[in-house]
């Protein structure tokens, strides 16, 4: 909790001093922030680090499949109303990353950490966190991680019995399914576009019944949760049944979910959801995503979709038709080398966008693409493709080691 | 084919459409379409019953669970083995190929029955899971280019005496039994390990699958040039060290 000035042992604290020096090191190296390989050191040295670093601190963890960058800013921000908060922003979100991060803010009160799925019943363990916000499970890099619903399962285990709050959204079953084994949950109807990943009951395998927004199994009874916060248009439904505008910089559907979720985290440290609100407006873009650069004299909006849930809700947030859309898929480790998935994405949806493929994998959405019967044209590189585009700004969509690749050539 | 209409059957997309392979179904159409078929595709969910009048059957992967969850059901239902009889062609991927043959082991560990329609029966492996690019050679009897598609799972599956091997492997695993056999046919009835989805990288088998359904020797032809660039540079991939 809290207050004491001084929480760490020496050997907790050479540990974070050797951790902060070996991530300097990688930085000046040209390795990246160097937060997981500085992490990853002082783990070494001091395995309780991580439990130590955060004794004394209210501890929010984040995870999801999707979003849970974005989320971790905004609930972020909005606590900053109540006292100082320290997070890994950039999106280092397993254990190395997360001690490395937490390292670095001695002076908060807050901890609110993004945290990998396979890796959230460990973090929860070793932080005991306050609160924990579960957005979303879908499948996502099917070729080296989990099945999504045994890490419904792993979650549901690890947190059963969970001593912190849980904000769970009642509209996905296989987080419902996760999170109703905690005495203590604040569901949240945040919504989901996906819905492939849960018409098999989670519980029983009985196949869900899921008319207008509401779901349920018809062999066990398992059912969606009655929601005390919701997402209503543009708007968030606290448990009294005001209604909060939500103003964002950020697009899209899935954010105003993301914005929802985080009131109902405010809320749990008592900041009210007007207030937390009014802070997430300032996030802009988060680690790239969103932002709209110049480049070549056109302005491109960068967007990160990893999986299929990803790719449908950034479908929704696009410009319409004619705005230009670039896409660009790798497949290398941190991305899922494994392809299969595009063809669970909905490409019919870009209908009317003129749409240039690039990235490692060109070929792979040129095929997908021509199944789909789009119009479309295979670049070598970005350069090329943003001067095929038509004019208008250009929507682009990237996933992750993709993404990066778009970052590092526009200079963003 | 009655009526002028090729009906597409994706069977139990709640249970068996993880890995993208309903891609397969896509291809087909879009195929069966550029050849100017009139064509309905009906995806029938595991509380449904399977219909028995479908000229082409697809069934692809899913995880353990569903799978034992799908041979279940699709025993009980019987529609499969009925549409097999009146002349079906039906093309199986990974946990759905390890249905249609005699038994698999499920989620629990135990020996599930499957659908017996191709003379296959699966295990296990002990071994770690079989993830990568796969190039393999297809059977010379069918006359098609080389197999390749992306394998991920842990099955072993022997072939019996009234099925064989769709292809044999130069690089990657197939059916995981050492002597490099990959999926299994018989005269109607398929069955492979490979996603890509697999009719994605091997459209030449999907043509394969539609010739049969229409019992026709030839199909016009297609553009076909992203598939043959997307092949060129997967089966080069394969061929590369991990």
């Amino acid at each position: 909790m809290a207050g004491n000035s001084d929480p760490l042992t020496p050997r907790a604290k050479i540990a974070v001093t050797a951790g902060k020096a070996v991530a300097r090191a990688s930085r000046a190296a040209g390795r990246g922030s160097g937060s997981v390989i500085g992490g990853r050191v002082a783990l070494k040295l001091d395995p309780d680090l991580l439990h130590r670093l955060a004794g004394h601190l209210d501890v929010t963890l984040v995870s999801a499949t999707n979003g849970k960058t974005t989320t971790t800013r905004l609930i972020a921000e909005a606590l900053k109303a109540a006292g100082p908060v320290v997070s890994n922003a950039l999106g280092a979100n397993m254990p190395a990353g997360i001690t490395s991060a937490l390292a670095s803010g001695s002076e908060a009160r807050y901890g609110v950490l993004e945290v990998d799925e396979k890796y959230l019943v460990g973090v929860a363990q070793a932080t005991d966190p306050k609160c924990i916000a579960l957005l979303n499970l879908s499948r996502d890099q099917l070729d080296r991680a989990a099945e999504t619903r045994m890490l419904a399962e792993n979650w549901r285990e690890g947190l059963a019995g969970s001593k912190a709050v849980i904000v769970a959204n009642a509209d996905d079953p296989l987080v419902v399914w996760a999170a109703s084994s905690s005495p203590n949950v604040i569901w949240v109807a945040a919504g989901q576009m996906w819905k492939d990943d849960a018409w098999s009951c989670p519980s029983c395998g009985g196949v869900m019944q899921r008319p207008g927004d509401d779901w349920f199994c018809g062999e066990c009874g398992f059912r969606r949760p009655t929601p005390s916060w919701a997402l209503s248009g543009d708007h968030v439904l606290d448990p009294h049944g005001s209604a909060w505008p939500i103003h964002l910089q950020l697009p899209g559907r899935a954010n105003k979910a993301n914005a929802a979720s985080s009131a109902a985290v405010a809320a749990v440290f008592g900041v009210p959801p007007q207030v937390a609100l009014e802070r997430m407006y300032q996030v802009q873009a988060v680690a790239g995503r969103y932002d709209v650069v110049q480049f070549q004299g056109r302005d491109l909006r960068l967007l990160l979709a990893k999986n299929p849930a990803g790719w449908l809700e950034t479908f929704s947030l696009i410009d319409p038709p004619p705005a230009p859309v670039i896409l660009s898929v790798n497949a290398r480790g941190a991305d899922g080398t494994d392809t299969s998935w595009l063809w669970d994405v909905d490409y019919t949806r870009l209908t009317g966008h003129p749409i240039c493929v690039v990235g490692d994998r060109k070929l792979d959405l040129a095929v997908r693409l021509e199944v789909a019967n789009q119009q479309f044209q295979v670049c070598e590189d970005l350069d090329q493709a943003v001067q095929l585009c038509p004019p208008g700004r250009i929507e682009v969509i990237a996933n992750y080691t993709a993404f990066q690749d778009l970052r590092r050539r526009v200079g963003n | 084919m009655s009526d002028n209409q090729l009906r597409i059957v994706w069977i139990y997309p709640d249970l068996l459409s993880t890995y993208g392979d309903q891609g397969n179904a896509l291809v087909v159409e879009r195929r069966a379409r550029q050849r100017g078929l009139d064509v309905a595709r009906l995806d029938v969910r595991s509380d449904q019953a399977i219909p028995t009048s479908g000229d082409i059957y697809l069934i692809g992967g899913g995880e353990d669970r569903p799978q034992r969850l799908a041979a279940e059901r699709l025993r009980r239902d019987g529609g499969l083995h009925r549409a097999v009889e009146n002349g079906a062609i039906v093309f199986s991927v990974c946990a759905g190929y390890q249905i249609l043959g005699h038994e698999f082991i499920n989620d629990l560990g135990q020996r599930e029955p499957g659908l017996g329609l191709l003379d296959v029966v699966s295990t296990r492996g002990e071994g770690d899971r079989c993830v990568g690019d796969v190039l393999g050679d297809i059977d010379p009897r069918l006359g098609l280019p080389p197999l390749t598609g992306f394998e991920n799972h842990q099955g072993v599956t022997q072939i019996g005496p009234h099925a064989r091997p769709l292809a044999q492997v130069r690089f990657g695993n197939g059916n995981g039994t050492g002597d490099g056999t990959e999926g299994a046919y018989n005269d109607t009835v398929f069955g492979t390990y490979m996603h890509g989805p697999v009719l994605a990288r091997n459209p030449q088998i999907a043509d394969l699958l539609l010739k049969l359904a229409l019992d026709v020797n030839a199909l016009p032809p297609t553009d076909d040039r992203w598939y043959e660039a997307l092949r060129n540079e997967r089966i080069a991939a394969a061929q590369q060290p991990a």
